[in-house]
């Protein structure tokens, strides 16, 4: 259900590009132990998208509680995603299938432009995490005129 | 010890497509437990809450849908590695679920549904006589 998509024409499309270079970490197993893809899926999947103002993150964690989130803002442009999901195998039972990811996850993200991290909103709903990060004041954009002679 | 799973996925040849699709759709991931009583179906589907849910048994098939609208449909995504749409997943279940009993909730994104067994399904012990 993954994939991932640029927009080559964004215009924050080549600052996105240094997102490759974020950490990803996996303590657990984490997304398809079936589908035997090569590379360690990253986790959670993520989508961003900007306006004028602000930047969002959103996130897909299903059976996770606001409680087992921990989000940080760091150095003005990093977002640092953690958590925890536990298991809920019934003590005397089978398993017949077992599809969903477990265990703890770190996802960070260096973020085109600088945020106000004071001021930073997150929101959690039915599974879905959605981050609003409002740029900095100097990351905003301007506009120039144009004085001619 | 093979188990014969009494839940099992319909094979993609047969499985039913809802009239209503709307564009893609996903199969979310599931857990299936059982335990003595019931068998236990966890289904991650983010961005669901329980008015969007429908759960139909019939013919002898558990049936999801989850119905998910796009949240942002005016993003120009920067990076996109998830899209949104519906989730859709069929089971064929065996006669030992009493169907009428079927129940199920939806938190966080996830839909649990509980399948209990017909009493004649559950394990019974049997008690050995002595001479």
């Amino acid at each position: 259900m993954t994939r991932t998509r640029w927009q080559p024409f964004s215009p924050i499309w080549n600052q996105m590009q240094q997102l490759q270079s974020e950490m990803n970490r996996l303590f657990d197993r984490w997304g398809d132990g079936n589908s035997g893809r090569g590379f360690a899926t990253t986790y959670p999947a993520v989508n961003v998208w900007e306006d004028g103002e602000s930047i969002f993150v959103e996130a897909e964690l299903p059976g996770l509680e606001a409680k087992d989130l921990d989000i940080h803002v760091s150095g003005g442009n990093q977002l640092t995603l953690k958590g925890e999901r536990k298991q809920n195998v019934p003590e005397k039972g089978v398993v017949h299938r077992q599809e969903r990811g477990f265990g703890s996850f770190v996802r960070v993200l260096t973020l085109p432009t600088p945020v106000n991290a004071d001021r930073v909103d997150a929101h959690f709903e039915n599974g879905v995490l959605l981050i609003k990060l409002p740029k900095h004041e100097a990351a905003k954009p301007r506009k120039i005129n144009v004085k001619s002679e | 010890m093979a188990e014969s799973t009494t839940l099992t996925q319909k094979d993609r040849g047969e499985q039913t497509v809802p009239e209503s699709t709307r564009g893609v759709f996903f199969t979310p991931r599931v857990d299936i437990y059982e335990t003595e009583n019931e068998l236990t179906l966890y289904a991650d589907v983010p961005g669901v809450g329980p008015k969007d849910v429908d759960l139909r048994y019939e013919g002898g098939e558990l049936i999801l849908h989850g119905r998910v609208q796009p949240r942002h449909p005016e993003a120009q995504f920067a990076l996109q590695e998830y899209e949104e749409g519906d989730f859709y997943r069929a089971f064929s279940i065996h006669e030992s679920i009493d169907a009428s009993r079927i129940e199920a909730e939806c938190k966080n994104g996830v839909l649990l549904v509980h399948l209990p067994k017909v009493e004649q399904a559950r394990p019974k012990q049997i008690t050995v006589r002595g001479q």
